[in-house]
């Protein structure tokens, strides 16, 4: 690794800061001597250097006080590349050779003999034994020490009566060390609804309730607890913290914020992950660099989607790189916050104030994800498409082999017929041979067109038009044929001078469209009895891209022959009878030709030919027609002969239905159920070399030194797979260092989010900083316990929120007890659970399911639950619709919600969700009137009161007591107390007499969900009581 | 209520758990009467840094940027030179939304400018109404902001920073001053014409929380989304509804000391006082007919032009203005009145002409009328936008008919009003053509820190961590520029 950093950037320090051999010759030449660092070296730097380029500060982002931040270098580079003294930074700085730098800036320069020193140093390959830093031992900030796992304390026979595994032991162990009791276990009412809650996201059935309460079996919470991590609604619940942490979103963001219809498939990749349990380390890699995994499969590239919840920038006028390199900053922040805890951002500009990452730090990481592209990859809609298209292939498989069994059955018995076919066939075309196609004399040819169009008759029958030029017209020509027998009529149109760019055509670029061509024969002059002798078959010399010569005889009026670009050129098109005609005597022909397409596409200059004779073809394909040859020549050509039985059992009446049946089913094969989906892929053609951008501009890239990716220094480094010095560490190598075991940042802060969504509160109160500034976590040696148990138990996920549920601690009730209240009253002890608001898309889910409303379909397109209109025009020149959806997606779960950067829906943005513009790792929980309103007026709110009404109506209920203790536990899970029913029973008292009085008001309350057999009035009470119900803060809260 | 209260007050009240939720109540409680008003509410008027000027903000976005050079900077040297090439060194590192620069040429200004009131202000022919409030106005004329696309630098003037996730002005005012109303929400968004580039995240708190963020007061239908009961609920039900939700939650907090349920009880009442406050508010019945008629709140659509919007923006923009001094009058901190949009890249004289025609008249109406019930003094009016537009014409796609201009960064123009800001004067310069500044530069960063200076917060001290960094207003940047300050 060391090795590919010195080999790659000594290259642009020699280009870009070398040192010309005048001012190399300056320099005392290297001691002569073998260096001993800590006696020749150590003290010098400690001496001139550390103070200003140590641990406690980092000018230019450079420490000189250990060996990897010395190789690191600083913000202008590397310090010197070994073996490379002279040309190296340092020995010009210090040794006087720089006109604006010389270091240390203040105080006397170094002597010469000590940069000798230094320049043996290097050029002897910088040697520093391991483990020393100059300074001492820094101390090392907590979340970058190395985890080793604490043995939790031992405890008293009374308190290990109360502790159910190790996380308890620390727990109980810091509140009896504080004088200080556990809270007790709370009621089976909460717990269920907690766990459910918690696990899933929904609250959990009465009667599921009811059935908890009931068991009394000892391991009736642990069965309960590994039945909810089994459902698939889990993927939802913590699919949707990771979608927070993703910065996931439907649309790109920014003022044109345009929709990403296709976003949702990646969310799906993540709820089917979890419900999987994959593993956190395998969770991770595939979504840093799935795409570089060997034999990377379609769903690990999907998983790169996580880097492509990025904004993009489609504004008019924007600068397409300044975008580019935006997103890889949120790509390398994104990464900082959720997998090490800490705001890298800061070092986009300058190197960190507190947190020891340097800004040449920063962009090392940045190199990581400078060469991942935006670009698309087709993925399977889902796995349940993929079943379907999997059992319908198979059985089109089946069917297509079935036609084929019979068709190879049925040609066996094709010979005879065959034989037959053939001879006829022969005798037919010997017979063409005999009469070929040939020109027949048109003579007393008269043309007139319509719209006072002028049509002249020229030498050879040539025609030409002339005079007005309407937009469409029509030409009938009249004249005398005498043949035995007519076959069909050539139109050949010619190039004249006095047609607009040389003809032949009538329109400005010299073009027509012959849309309709009629050819009738007649006894006589009058053509009183003329019969048409339809054309039904056309050929042409050339013709326009969807102007055949075919479209002249279709019918159709605005359909035709034209020769574009080919104007200014002679052409034909020949026209063909079904079968050649006899003619009983001369005969008189009239040829109407209509140009009905417009925008004067008409013939300007043209001649008509009657044709005689007989195609030699007999309708058949070319190639049939050269077999056929082939074996005029060579009558036992076994080549031909297999062609032409190829053509017969084509048109043979037992194997031509076959055949074209087979070719029908194989039309029909079932398509493989695909989208394509944004992912980031590795750069392989010209690959980005990463600069340092001056105070984040992107427009001012350091050039002398490029950054190779890299680690942070205050961590393990990273370690490229890839033995060859010359190949770069890469995102597969950065996603793998990540979770890699001596990383001790990953395991510390997924299990702090792990523990937060299950407490409200991290071990680590700051969950988004680690850093320096950061709170310490309230129980260390238990974060460290559970985060190499997290390891043990191989990043299993479910595995992890399992051992924390079924906890004594996370059993506590959350209720604060008057010691608790003043003894520990943020609850850092853990003497009690917390209380916590739930998430906003929960709130709307918890009012439909105690409505009944509830979807419970997972997964699939988002949807778009109501809105005002005047919510989605907030968005850019009221670009964008909001089309409520209909049916049963009015009623999926918020986290299907069709989120809109730019316009989120207020349901959602009112109860604290993300604005998902950049990564969020700890919801807020607020208290505005706004969210007063929504949950009490809000059309779905108040709909969920009608339809729960309705529900605890239809049901059989003994008095309203019973109907009120029942719309209650639909509400909390548990009972009313004597209190509450009172209260309730009040308000539907209040509400009843208003709506006894009030009919009209009672319908419109009512709305659509009146309920059979009970009066109007009767359901507006419930309604009205209903609603409040749905607004108790309890009901908003886990307990 | 006052069992619950002498039940649970020690508790939440006491401890230092209380946090903001307890503090919701004791003030709601004490407005109330029912307790004494000793703790703290993040929403109740807070101390300042030092003695304030400012009350209040009505801050006028013109999203989209107008053009400074046809309204408030008249460039005689750029009209001479219209037609001409710019030098190519010039324009060596300069990027543009969508000029081409190979074929760009300066164009001048067809606008008429003239001194106004007694300091002599020049100002456009297309602001007569704002031009007659000269000697109330501070025009700025040497901004420059960092960004030159929409969104980007319509969040910078918002939030101080081209990004995401930051909070706004609005938010910041109110998270350090608190409020001093409690019927409405302490930051209001009245937006008019079309859908803005920044859309909601231009009124958003950031990581502030959303109790800072601007609350959209709508103009047509509810004035605030959901405030209506539902059809069929009157409010003697509402009221009776409350009251039994009160009683449950406030046995809830007795029996579990969260104050944050003390702090839900505050919000359902505040909720629903603005039930009443916000109808209220937005019934201009009681505005004599003069006001009405000052403001041009029944003024007919006169102009045809604006793009894209939506209804009589001469109706909306008036009313909004009108709106924007009652909130201010009943104590909301800060209004944010979005008018969208401004982004002439063509037919400029004409989109301007009816822009300027909509905002012209009620904007004068707003200061003059703020001016007479005396509360200029303590309410800041700012007039701005994200950028201002080229001395150069946009030739588009190497557009021969050049009748815009495209956005430009580097020098713009704004003007203030009130809030203990000087008046009657002109505050820097640019060039000769515009394209620069020439004379004190004020980044917007320095217009932030100058506009907290004025509200009595020192822009470096007004500071929120998050992720471990200390966020503020202003960035990493900012300067108070003292000659604002009366």
């Amino acid at each position: 690794m060391r090795r590919v950093r010195l080999s790659a950037l000594s290259l642009f320090v020699l280009l870009g800061t070398a040192l010309t051999s005048a001012a190399e010759d300056q320099l005392p030449p290297p001691a002569k001597k073998t260096v001993d660092f800590s006696k020749d070296i150590k003290p010098l730097l400690a001496k001139h250097c550390v103070a200003c380029h140590g641990a406690k500060k980092q000018e230019s982002g450079l420490r000189l006080d250990t060996r990897n931040h010395t190789l690191a270098g600083g913000d202008r580079g590397v310090a010197f590349s070994i073996g490379e003294s002279a040309k190296s930074l340092m020995i010009r700085y210090v040794g006087g050779l720089d006109p604006d730098i010389t270091m240390p800036p203040e105080g006397d320069l170094l002597s010469k003999p000590q940069v000798a020193l230094l320049r043996a140093w290097i050029d002897q390959g910088a040697k520093w034994p391991k483990g020393i830093r100059i300074g001492g031992p820094a101390k090392t900030h907590w979340a970058y020490k190395p985890l080793a796992r604490p043995t939790p304390p031992k405890l008293p026979p009374a308190l290990a009566a109360k502790s159910h595994n190790p996380i308890d032991a620390f727990v109980l162990a810091r509140l009896a060390a504080n004088g200080l009791a556990p809270s007790p276990e709370a009621g089976r009412h909460t717990l269920v609804r907690r766990l459910s809650l918690d696990l899933l996201g929904l609250p959990p059935s009465p009667d599921e309730v009811d059935r908890f309460v009931a068991d009394k079996t000892p391991d009736a919470y642990q069965r309960l607890v590994d039945k909810l991590l089994k459902s698939r609604h889990f993927g939802e619940r913590w699919g949707r913290h990771w979608l927070d942490k993703a910065r996931y979103a439907d649309s790109d963001g920014y003022e044109k914020d345009r929709p990403r219809p296709n976003a949702w498939r990646w969310r799906d990749w993540v709820i089917d992950a979890v419900n999987q349990d994959m593993p956190f380390d395998q969770f991770t890699v595939e979504q840093i660099a799935g795409d570089l995994l060997p034999g990377a499969n379609e769903n690990q590239v999907l998983a790169t989607a996580f880097h492509r919840q990025t904004l993009t920038n489609t504004e008019g006028g924007t600068d397409k790189e300044q975008w580019r390199v935006e997103a890889v900053f949120d790509r390398v922040e994104t990464t900082g916050a959720v997998w090490l805890g800490l705001t890298v951002g800061c070092a986009r500009c300058h190197s960190h104030k507190y947190d020891q990452i340097s800004q040449r730090e920063y962009y090392q990481f940045f190199a990581f994800y400078n060469n991942g592209d935006e670009m698309n990859s087709d993925v399977v809609t889902s796995a349940d498409a993929l079943k379907t298209f999997t059992r319908e292939s198979a059985a089109h498989r089946k069917q297509l082999a079935k036609l084929e069994t019979d068709l190879a059955t049925a040609r066996t018995k094709l010979q005879p017929a065959f034989e037959v076919w053939l001879a006829k066939q022969h005798q037919a075309l010997d017979a063409a041979g005999k009469d070929p196609i040939r020109d027949l004399p048109l003579t007393g040819l008269a043309a007139t067109g319509s719209g006072g169009i002028k049509l002249a008759v020229q030498k050879d029958n040539v025609v030409l038009a002339s005079g007005p030029n309407p937009v469409t017209a029509v030409y009938t020509l009249v004249g005398r044929v005498e043949a035995s027998s007519l076959s069909g009529l050539r139109l050949e149109v010619h190039p004249d001078k006095s047609l607009p760019k040389n003809g032949p055509g009538r329109a400005s670029n010299g073009n027509f469209v012959v849309t309709g061509l009629k050819m009738e024969l007649s006894d006589n002059e009058s053509f009183a009895k003329a019969t048409e002798a339809k054309l039904v078959q056309a050929r042409s010399t050339f013709a326009q891209d969807k102007f055949p010569a075919t479209n002249a005889i279709d019918g159709k009026p605005k359909t035709g022959w034209a020769i574009s670009p080919q104007m200014g050129k002679p052409h034909n098109a020949t026209f063909f009878l079904a079968k050649p005609i006899s003619l009983k005597g001369p005969q008189h022909l009239r040829v109407t030709i209509t140009q009905s397409y417009g925008g004067t596409h008409t013939l300007g200059r043209f001649r008509l030919v009657p044709l005689t004779g007989r195609q030699k073809h007999l309708g058949l394909p070319q190639p049939v027609l050269a077999a056929f040859e082939a074996r005029n020549k060579k009558a036992n050509d076994k080549k031909a002969t297999a062609v032409l039985l190829d053509h017969f059992a084509t048109v043979d009446k037992t194997t031509g239905p076959l055949i074209k049946q087979l070719a029908e089913t194989r039309k029909k094969s079932p398509k493989r159920p695909q989208m394509s989906v944004r992912v980031i892929r590795q750069r392989t053609k010209s690959p980005r070399t990463t600069f340092l951008f001056q105070r984040g501009d992107f427009l001012r890239p350091q050039k002398t030194t490029p950054a190779i990716p890299a680690g942070l220094g205050v961590l393990p480094p990273v370690r490229p797979r890839h033995k060859d010095p010359k190949r770069l560490a890469d995102r597969l190598d950065l996603a793998r260092w990540l979770i890699s075991d001596d990383n001790p940042l990953p395991p510390r802060v997924a299990v702090n989010h792990t523990w937060s969504h299950l407490f409200g509160k991290g071990l680590v109160r700051t969950i988004n900083d680690f850093g320096i500034r950061g709170d310490k976590p309230t129980h260390p040696a238990l974060l460290d316990w559970l985060a190499t148990e997290y390891r043990r138990l191989k990043w299993s996920r479910k595995a992890l929120i399992r051992i924390i549920v079924l906890s004594a601690t996370y059993r506590q009730t959350s209720t604060t007890s008057e010691a608790l209240a003043t003894a520990d009253p943020q609850n850092t002890l853990l003497g009690r659970q917390n209380r916590v608001r739930l998430q906003a898309e929960i709130i709307r889910d918890n009012s439909l399911t105690a409505a009944g409303l509830i979807s419970r379909k997972i997964g699939g397109p988002s949807v778009f639950p109501p809105m005002p209109a005047d919510v989605a025009a907030l968005s850019y020149a009221n670009n964008f619709k909001w089309i409520a959806s209909k049916g049963a997606d009015r009623f999926r779960r918020g986290m299907y919600t069709f989120f809109k950067r730019t316009a989120p829906h207020p349901n959602l943005t009112t109860f604290d969700c993300p604005d998902s513009n950049t990564t969020c790792v700890e919801r807020r929980a607020s208290n505005t009137p706004l969210q007063a309103l929504t949950t009490l007026n809000n059309e779905v709110y108040v709909e969920a009161s009608q339809a729960m009404a309705r529900r605890v109506l239809g049901e059989k209920h003994v008095d309203d007591r019973g109907r009120l203790t029942r719309a209650f536990r639909l509400c909390v899970s548990r009972p009313p107390n004597s209190e509450e029913l009172k209260g309730f029973a009040g308000l539907l008292e209040a509400s009843r007499e208003w709506y006894t009085e009030h009919a009209d008001n009672a319908k419109s309350l009512v709305g659509n969900y009146n309920t059979k057999g009970t009066a109007t009035d009767e359901s507006a009470a419930w309604v009205a009581t209903c609603r409040i119900m749905l607004n108790m803060d309890e009901f908003i809260t886990r307990e | 209520m006052h069992a619950l209260l002498s039940q649970t007050r020690r508790n939440f009240l006491t401890s230092s758990a209380c946090g903001l939720g307890a503090a919701g109540l004791a003030s709601l409680l004490s407005d109330d009467g029912l307790l004494a008003a000793d703790a703290e509410n993040p929403l109740a008027p807070k101390s300042t840094h030092f003695e304030p000027r400012a009350k209040s903000c009505i801050f006028i976005f013109m999203a989209g940027a107008p053009s400074h050079l046809d309204l408030f900077d008249p460039k005689p040297r750029l009209n001479q030179l219209h037609g001409q090439p710019m030098p190519d060194e010039q324009l060596k590192d300069v990027r543009f939304a969508f000029i081409k620069k190979d074929s760009v040429r300066l164009m001048g200004s067809k606008r008429k400018f003239r001194p106004f009131g007694e300091c002599g202000t020049e100002f456009s022919d297309y602001l007569p109404h704002i031009g007659s409030c000269a000697d109330d106005l501070l025009l700025v004329r040497s901004l420059h902001s960092d960004q030159f696309n929409h969104h980007p630098g319509q969040l910078l003037m918002q939030c101080g920073r081209g990004t995401f996730g930051l909070p706004t002005m609005g938010s910041w005012i109110n998270y350090g001053l608190g409020s001093e109303t409690r019927d409405l929400p302490g930051y209001v968004v009245l937006t008019s014409g079309r859908g803005s580039s920044g859309g909601a995240t231009l009124w958003q708190s950031g990581f502030l929380p959303s109790l800072y963020a601007g609350v959209r007061f709508r103009t047509s239908g509810e004035p605030v989304l959901n405030l209506s009961n539902p059809s069929g609920l009157p409010p003697q039900l509402q009221r009776k509804g409350l009251d039994v939700l009160r009683q449950i939650n406030g046995d809830r907090l007795a029996e579990q000391r969260d104050p944050e349920i003390a702090s839900r009880i505050a919000s359902y009442e505040l909720a629903y006082r603005m039930q009443t406050a916000a109808p209220e508010l937005i019934d201009l019945s009681s505005e004599t007919k003069a006001t009405h008629e000052m403001y041009g709140v029944d003024r007919k659509e006169i102009r045809k032009g604006g793009r894209g919007k939506a209804g009589n923006t001469y109706q909306s923009f008036a009313r909004n203005c009108l709106l924007a001094r009652r909130l201010v009058e009943r104590g909301v901190r800060f209004v944010n009145l979005v008018y969208a949009s401004w982004d002439h890249h063509s037919n400029l004289d004409n989109e301007l002409a009816y822009n300027t025609h909509v905002v012209d008249q009620p904007i004068a109406a707003l200061i003059n009328d703020l001016k007479q019930r005396g509360l200029l003094d303590q309410t800041m009016v700012v007039w701005g936008a994200e950028f201002g537009r080229t001395p150069l014409g946009e030739n588009r796609g190497g557009r021969p008919n050049v009748t815009g201009r495209d956005h430009h960064p580097f020098s713009f123009s704004m003007f203030l009003a009130g809030g203990g800001l000087k008046g009657g004067m002109v505050h820097g310069a640019s060039d000769d053509i515009g394209w620069g500044v020439a004379e004190k530069p004020v980044h917007v960063n320095d217009l932030h820190a100058t506009m907290l200076h004025s509200f009595g917060l020192d822009h470096l001290k007004l500071t929120h961590r998050f992720q471990g960094r200390d966020f503020r207003l202003t960035d990493v940047g900012g300067h108070v520029v003292k000659d604002w300050l009366a």
